[in-house]
């Protein structure tokens, strides 16, 4: 039971990375690709209707988190405290960009809040990755069973880090860097004329820089995360796993290969699952393990440990399987009715 | 008391009750917006579609705030409050978890489709989309209180002997009798509120002579559907609710009323200052025996005061207790006196033409805030010391290693943030107001 709330949640997680990627992607080259108050007003409108519902899915994976690995969810975000606050901010920041931005017509107005949606936007997307190589580096688990990780200490990943070291640095870049490229395919698709060219440019140069620190992050993890399963280790016994990496590799190559192509969609949807696969990966890696311990490997949450007990799990599926399907409904339903080019003539309020 | 315990505590406090000024109109607002669409496909009245359009971009700002604020709410139950997240997990994590899968959801998808969707929706798939939104609202409030209603009055649950609760049923936590009279008690404070807006937006237009036929409409409207909600938030989830603090948190009801000697034929008190040292209450104002009456429906009925509880069971402050529930009551009567007066007018014909009452529904805009604050105040001070009654202490709940310094350095984050905040949201709500309603979607 505990295993298939691990899938849920991860699931649930790689859903939120996949969606609200693009919006964070398209925030990050959104000074770039978009140069006219008239332009950026198009980027911002990309993912206006959406935005919001796909940050729902950080907050719905949060709370499945919660009600699964209470544990988990006390241990990691009280030690996690700093980020987890500048992350709060920072989501504060996007939200505020896209909302306020339409509110006044004015060039100093407009030009603030497209610099902080940009800015928030791309500093999420690293430290979305630096969380993500934290949990695979593993952090110091005292006796207690806790644990308070300052934002930076020694720059050599190990027990004695912050949460800034070298290897979750290079985890935090590769995730930008993946978000940036999702985010302008995500804008090739929905625009047209020079927002489209540009966006196509940024693409080109981002897909490759993805595939390079992808190549990078993995060979670095094979030395920080020692654990002998971890990464190939765990496919080996249970072979399915060589899906994951697989569906990554697939993905981002085929990503590049429909973009050259200009099929745009495609790309998008082949970007989405290299994302995925990059998720997953780290989740089959990571199981049983939830967060492993740089101290102590004994003192690792592990689903057995750390989960709520099965009779609440049980509860929870009963809940959680009629409460999903209605959203993904929606979902559906959002994303055709918003479907196609943008056209700024259309108004909302 | 210790200094980091209290930082997170003012940290939570701050955040909460920052978070909640924007839920209390929206949850209510919401429900106004989809009568006002009802009627506008009904009567095919314009006036109606411009009414609703405005209060949709007031919504939206608000909504807005809302969310930004409320996501730190969710993230502080593990980060300051690990203890809590730890032994109650099991419990509180079903009803958050649910309020993201059944509330979030349904509200960002409806929200993204009545705000960007007139255009591309038919005007009965439109106006069902203001209700469905309404409705996430009203989910998404339900959970919240049946969560802050289990730390009330937690039921359905099980101790384990290393301190863990654990879940036995969902089922009791979400029909907890608590919850029963606290849940609508909580939603008819924000229809409250947000009829009191409405009312106070219309009575400036018909002032300052601008919009006034909107502003008439915005006036009946508030006033329509804020005096039916006063009154049922009085009686019976008020009453009803004192009721069951009574009989569940004796402790805390002697606080609140500020009694301190176990009477019969208790006094009801309307002012005076509780001082805790000398276990008395200054300057008195009392109304005879009708505390007992009110809460056993007896006159001479017994009512234990605090001096009947140990003092480590007391609610730590006291006099803030006292003052916020008295404050709420007392604004609550306020509110109750000047909507039924006006609805008397309303009725009469001569409403628009009493300045006076029109004067007074634009002052009262900042009194359905200040009783709704109040109400969650008493309502959290008074289950202190405990985070969940007879469970688990309060300082048993804080996150112990997030030091005080570290609270401290995101509380006064959250405090700047907060004041950048208030003002770009009262900038932007200022100039919808000034803009008024259109006829027509820009």
């Amino acid at each position: 039971m505990a295993t298939l709330w691990f899938c849920l949640v991860a699931a649930m997680l790689t859903v939120y990375v996949v969606l609200d990627g693009f919006d964070l992607g398209a925030g990050l080259v959104h000074l770039w690709v978009a140069r006219t108050p008239q332009e950026r007003a198009t980027v911002i409108r990309t993912v206006g209707p959406v935005w919001d519902g796909n940050e729902v899915w950080l907050l719905a994976g949060g709370g499945a988190l919660f009600c699964a690995f209470p544990l988990l969810f006390a241990t990691a975000f009280s030690g996690f405290y700093l980020p987890l606050m500048i992350v709060l901010w920072l989501l504060c920041g996007r939200a505020l960009g896209i909302e306020l931005r339409h509110q006044i017509d004015h060039p100093a107005w407009t030009a603030i809040w497209d610099a902080v949606f940009s800015c928030s936007s791309g500093l999420l997307a690293l430290f979305f990755g630096v969380a993500l190589g934290n949990v695979v580096r593993g952090v110091p688990i005292g006796e207690d069973g806790s644990f308070f990780e300052p934002l930076w200490a020694s720059f050599e990943p190990g027990a004695a880090s912050g949460i800034l070291d070298g290897y979750t640095v290079l985890t935090g870049l590769t995730a930008a860097a993946a978000l940036a490229h999702h985010g302008s395919l995500w804008i090739v698709t929905k625009t047209d004329g020079p927002v489209q060219d540009r966006a196509r440019r940024s693409a080109e140069v981002l897909g490759w820089v993805t595939a390079a620190l992808s190549i990078a992050a993995t060979i670095w993890t094979k030395f920080v995360q020692r654990q002998p399963e971890f990464l190939f280790g765990a496919a080996t016994v249970n072979p399915w796993g060589y899906l994951f990496p697989l569906l990554a590799a697939i993905g981002i190559g085929a990503s590049l290969w429909f973009r050259r192509r200009r099929r745009d969609l495609a790309a998008f949807l082949a970007s989405a699952a290299f994302l995925a696969g990059m998720m997953l990966t780290v989740a089959f890696s990571l199981y049983p393990t939830l967060l492993p311990s740089s101290t102590d490997l004994s003192r690792s949450l592990t689903v057995h440990n750390a989960s709520a007990p099965d009779a609440g799990l049980r509860t929870a599926l009963r809940w959680w399987i009629p409460g999903i399907l209605p959203v993904i409904g929606y979902f559906v339903f959002v994303y055709r009715r918003f479907a196609g080019k943008i056209d700024l003539s259309e108004h909302g309020y | 008391m210790d200094t980091a315990l209290s930082a997170h505590r003012f940290h939570f406090a701050f955040t909460i009750v920052y978070h909640y000024l924007f839920p209390q109109l929206t949850m209510g607002l919401a429900f106004l917006i989809a009568v006002l669409k009802g009627q506008a496909l009904r009567t095919k009245n314009p006036l109606y579609d411009a009414a609703a359009r405005f209060w949709v971009r007031i919504f939206a700002i608000n909504f807005a705030m809302g969310v930004v604020t409320g996501i730190p709410m969710e993230f502080q139950f593990g980060t300051n409050w690990s203890g809590f997240a730890r032994r109650a997990g099991g419990v509180i994590g079903q009803t958050l978890a649910m309020e993201g899968v059944f509330a979030f959801f349904l509200e960002s998808a409806f929200l993204g489709l009545v705000l960007f969707g007139e255009q591309r929706l038919s005007r009965t798939a439109h106006t069902v989309a203001t209700g469905m939104l309404a409705l996430g609202t009203w989910i998404s409030g339900f959970f919240i209180t049946a969560t802050n209603a289990w730390m009330q009055h937690p039921v359905g649950h099980r101790v384990l002997p290393d301190g863990t609760i654990e879940l036995e049923s969902l089922s009791a936590v979400l029909t907890n009798p608590w919850l029963m009279w606290q849940y609508p008690h909580v939603i008819l404070g924000s229809i409250v509120t947000a009829s009191i807006v409405v009312a106070s937006v219309g009575a400036f237009y018909v002032l300052v002579r601008t919009h006034e036929e909107p502003g008439k409409l915005f006036i009946r409207l508030g006033v329509a559907a804020g005096l039916p909600a006063v009154l049922l938030v009085a009686f019976p989830t008020g009453d009803r609710q004192a009721k069951n603090v009574a009989v569940k948190q004796p402790v805390s009801f002697a606080a609140m009323e500020g009694l301190f000697r176990t009477e019969r034929g208790a006094d009801l008190v309307l002012i005076g200052q509780p001082d805790v040292e000398r276990m008395r209450l200054d300057n008195p104002l009392e109304v005879p025996a009708v505390l007992s009456i009110l809460t056993h429906r007896r006159w001479n009925a017994e009512i234990k005061g605090l001096e009947a509880f140990p003092r480590e069971d007391w609610p730590q402050n006291i006099p803030l207790l006292y003052f916020c529930y008295h404050i709420m009551v007392g604004l609550g009567t306020i509110l109750m006196a000047a909507l039924g007066i006006a609805a008397l007018l309303l009725w009469k014909g001569t409403l628009y033409r009493q300045r006076w009452m029109i004067w007074t529904l634009m002052f009262l805009l900042p009194f359905p805030y200040i009783a709704n604050t109040a109400g969650w105040v008493t309502a959290e001070l008074g289950r202190q010391p405990w985070l969940v009654y007879r469970i688990l202490h309060t300082r048993d709940g804080v996150s112990s290693h997030v030091s005080a310094g570290n609270a401290l350095f995101t509380l006064l984050g959250f405090m700047g943030l907060y004041s950048v905040l208030s003002a770009l949201f009262l900038l932007l709500v200022v100039r919808k107001i000034q803009k008024g309603p259109e006829p027509s979607p820009t």
